[in-house]
């Protein structure tokens, strides 16, 4: 069963698996880290529409987020025409639009761990922080980051092993080009369409293998920084 | 699980099966359920009024891949009929015995093509393949569809497999539907797709190129009744009408396919 | 040397409505039932509410008008919340110079081991929040206000989530702070007894509101205020510790040309104190008497009496070499004494109470 080697394809596909997750986690933590301290100390009215929109790939159909950006991606779509103006080619079919589309569809699970721990920071804790002379970049940076740092993990977590899972948006837009956007899921897909079933479980373990152990690794560490930290 | 699907097999039949039960007073009509390769689901689409009007039994369609329902029938998956795109799946159903022997028959022949939505760029011998001024090209993935086996035979007897591969220029689909959409959408320049995704009776709009025929085996598109069916004659009586009736053959034809003469 | 403040603020079931001046210096309480206003105020000192329209200046430096607001991490503000708020990701260190960072060396007027030696903060500097009681994090809480060399001083009833013991462990170190900084200090408190301790001024809230503004010891008498009608009404007065007995473990007090007993203070002889009497504690004579374990006896002269709250009794004020105190007794008493406006009493203290300061 898994007693064959593995191949040099399914070597790169795991690669790009764990280049996709780690960029989209890291570019995700940092575009959604604005977005969801805003939504968290923000007394707007639009902030319920947002909510709303950035929920939204939690409740569609993968499938139906890498459509409508294998759309907006192509010539006709903004996406692509965009591109063309600047000179630039398109997204589809390249690692930059996987990551484009695996952020899309991980946005909530990046932005609702990061929104809530914001959020129960506090208004009074930051208001102390006010008046003690910290204006709001300040606030931001020594106050609630510090204090949101479990909701950071979280996020983290979920944005990686989510989209390490990912496939709808992949096969979409992904073109399951070798050493580029062939990810261990498709690779796993089209291994068990071949009915090289074997193949398939050998990629299917080893990557189950590896998020257990990544899991195991986070929580053991969340676990300290919790002891660490109790809201007095 | 394949996005092109209508109806969940299981789902279908059930619903279906009580809808068309309580509403039908032909007592005695079947339901035939078909699993059909995406390539030909449009014209049996076409087709299945016309068996009902003929023969008075209707047919719920299922659309996917062929590896996917050959999968599928191997757990169990209650179809009475494959229509699969290539002719290695049935006769693998008949050599396991999960289709009827000496049912197979070839419905039709698949056309290989190369299209592009846009009028100026496939001219009609396929020169621009060489010209480099493509950026990708869309094929079914060869593994699973005869389609896409059939444009890498053609890419590899044109000498350029290996070069565009290394350049990373081709775009594999999961099958020739989504090879064809990647056109559609404009995010490949073209793709090979099959004849029948892009004619009309004549083709739709675009540019494309037909290859010879003799760059790649022929699409041989077989059909089968799977041993699980308990409408066996009404299958064979659909295969029979499929390969025979003047009408059908003439639809298959205006679809795009070439039949067994 | 004056703190104006001309503010408006609607809040779903609650309007704010607040001209005043306030002194610039000693301790300013705000005083009033709960949801009077009192916080409200405060935190529109503080700018972090934001009333409209709204006038907030400090000896003329304009922190809010029509056409500013300065928000309050600009304003040189010390706030001081309920609940300690302290940082629960920082150490009590952590906690201190969190504020004191923030300001420029050259305009810090207070050092870091200062505060931690007059606050007693010595051994919990390396504590988290959550290894503190409640005591020890408002202790720190004040201290991290006070180490950003604030202008003024708010505090936002810093004792009520605290139990007794540890308000009895703060006030003390409350009670000191006017003279230590010399800032004013704005208290915000619903229980006079903190106040009669703490405060300088008074200004008495109502429905969002200030009904009345001005020193405590007059406006702790007025039968025309709610002060004097509390249960814990009562007046206070200045002195001077005059003597120690050490035989009977006494402190002798020198009040308005009169001299008082109270067990042995440690504060030296000739330093000013401040003497709160409360009305309950006091009974009034026609006579001096005799033969009476109370020993506290003043002369004075009745300025008038007025209804108390509670029908049985009546509110008397003697004067008693300039200051005033108030008495609460019986109205059949004020009857039987016939006790009116001029008539020469004296009054007799079961019970006084001593702050260290004036």
């Amino acid at each position: 069963m898994i007693g064959s080697a593995y191949s040099v394809a399914d070597l790169v596909a795991l690669w790009i698996s764990l280049k996709l997750a780690t960029v989209t986690m890291v570019l995700l933590l940092l575009a959604c880290t604005p977005l969801a301290w805003w939504l968290a100390t923000t007394r707007s009215r639009v902030r319920v529409i947002i909510e709303a929109v950035a929920a939204l790939p939690l409740v569609l159909p993968p499938t139906v987020v890498g459509f409508y950006l294998l759309l907006f991606l192509g010539p006709h779509g903004w996406g692509g025409r965009f591109a063309q103006q600047l000179g630039l080619q398109s997204l589809s079919f390249s690692f930059g639009g996987l990551v484009l589309g695996s952020m899309l569809y991980s946005l909530p699970f990046v932005m609702q761990p990061l929104q809530n721990a914001f959020q129960a920071v506090g208004q009074r804790t930051l208001e102390a922080a006010a008046t003690l002379g910290a204006p709001p970049w300040d606030r931001f940076f020594s106050v609630a980051l510090p204090l949101a740092r479990r909701g950071f993990i979280s996020a983290a977590v979920l944005a990686f092993a989510h989209t390490l899972g990912e496939f709808g948006v992949v096969l979409m837009i992904g073109g399951n080009i070798p050493g580029r956007t062939q990810t261990a899921a498709i690779a796993i897909f089209n291994y068990a369409e071949a009915m090289n079933y074997g193949a398939a479980q050998r990629l299917s373990v080893t990557l189950l293998m590896g998020c257990f152990v990544l899991l195991v690794i986070v929580y053991a560490v969340n676990r300290r920084l919790r002891n660490a930290v109790v809201i007095a | 699980m394949t996005k092109y699907r209508i109806l969940s097999p299981r789902l279908a039949a059930q619903l279906l099966i009580w809808l068309l039960v309580a509403a039908s007073l032909v007592a005695r009509a079947d339901e035939l359920n078909v699993a059909v390769a995406a390539n030909f689901f449009g014209a049996l689409q076409e087709l299945a009024p016309r068996f009902e009007q003929a023969t008075g039994n209707k047919l719920v369609l299922s659309s996917g891949s062929s590896g996917q329902f050959y999968t599928q029938i191997k757990q169990g998956a209650p179809f009475d009929v494959l229509l699969s795109a290539d002719s290695e799946r049935p006769r693998q159903l008949e050599a396991e015995g999960l289709a009827v022997s000496g049912s197979r028959i070839t419905y039709a022949i698949g056309t290989l093509v190369l299209w592009s939505p846009q009028s100026q760029m496939v001219d009609s011998e396929g020169k621009v393949l060489f010209n480099g001024q493509y950026r990708m090209i869309g094929i079914a993935d060869p593994v699973n569809a005869p389609y896409g086996a059939a444009a890498e035979q053609v890419l590899k007897g044109l000498g350029i497999w290996e070069k565009l591969n290394r350049d990373k220029q081709i775009a594999f689909g999961e099958n020739i539907t989504q090879a064809w959409q990647f056109a559609s959408t404009g995010n490949a320049d073209m793709a090979f797709v099959a004849l029948s995704q892009v004619t009309d009776g004549k083709i739709i709009s675009g540019s494309y190129w037909i290859p010879p025929q003799s760059l790649y085996t022929p699409i041989d598109q077989d059909a089968v009744v799977l041993a699980r069916t308990t409408k066996r004659r009404t299958a064979e009586v659909f295969l029979t009408w499929l390969r025979q009736d003047p009408q059908a053959i003439a639809i298959i034809k205006a679809a795009g396919y070439s039949v067994k003469p | 040397m004056s703190l104006a403040v001309k503010v408006s603020l609607a809040r779903r079931d609650f309007q704010l409505d607040v001209a005043c001046e306030f002194p610039a210096s000693g301790v300013v309480a705000l005083f009033g039932r709960s949801g009077a206003g009192k916080t409200t105020l405060l935190r529109c000192l503080a700018g972090l509410e934001r009333p409209a329209p709204g006038r907030v200046s400090l000896n003329g430096e304009v922190w809010q008008d029509d056409h500013n607001f300065v928000p309050p991490h600009r304003r040189p503000l010390g706030y001081v919340f309920q609940e300690a708020n302290l940082f629960p990701h920082l150490d009590a260190r952590g906690n201190l110079e969190f504020g004191l960072r923030r300001v420029p060396a050259a305009k810090r007027r207070i050092r870091f081991e200062e505060v931690v030696e007059f606050m007693g903060l010595a051994g919990l500097l390396s504590h988290r929040a959550d290894q503190l009681s409640g005591g020890q994090r408002q202790r720190i809480a004040i201290a991290r206000a006070v180490l950003t060399s604030p202008q003024m001083l708010l505090l936002d009833e810093p004792l009520s989530s605290l139990d007794l013991e540890s308000r009895a462990e703060i006030l003390p170190y409350l009670e000191s702070l006017p003279d230590r900084l010399s800032i004013p200090i704005i208290y915000v408190s619903h229980a006079i007894s903190e106040i009669t301790r703490v405060a300088d001024h008074i200004a008495i809230m109502e429905a969002g509101a200030v009904v009345a503004c001005g020193p405590l010891q007059a406006l702790l008498t007025r039968p025309e205020l709610p002060l004097a009608h509390l249960d814990e009404a009562g007046s206070i007065f200045n002195g001077v510790i005059a003597q120690h007995d050490v035989e009977f473990h006494l402190s002798y007090v020198s009040v308005a040309g009169a001299r008082l007993a109270l067990s042995r203070q440690s504060a030296p002889v000739g330093a000013q104190v401040r003497v709160r009497i409360d009305a309950r504690d006091v009974s009034l004579a026609l006579k001096p008497p005799e033969l009476s374990s109370i020993t506290n006896v003043l002369a004075g002269r009745v300025i008038d009496v007025t209804d108390d709250r509670d029908p049985a009794h009546r509110l008397v004020r003697v004067d008693i070499g300039g200051q005033q105190l108030l008495a609460r007794i019986t109205h059949r008493s004020v009857a039987q004494l016939g006790v009116s406006a001029g008539l020469a009493v004296f009054a007799q203290i079961k019970s006084v109470a001593l702050t260290d300061r004036l």
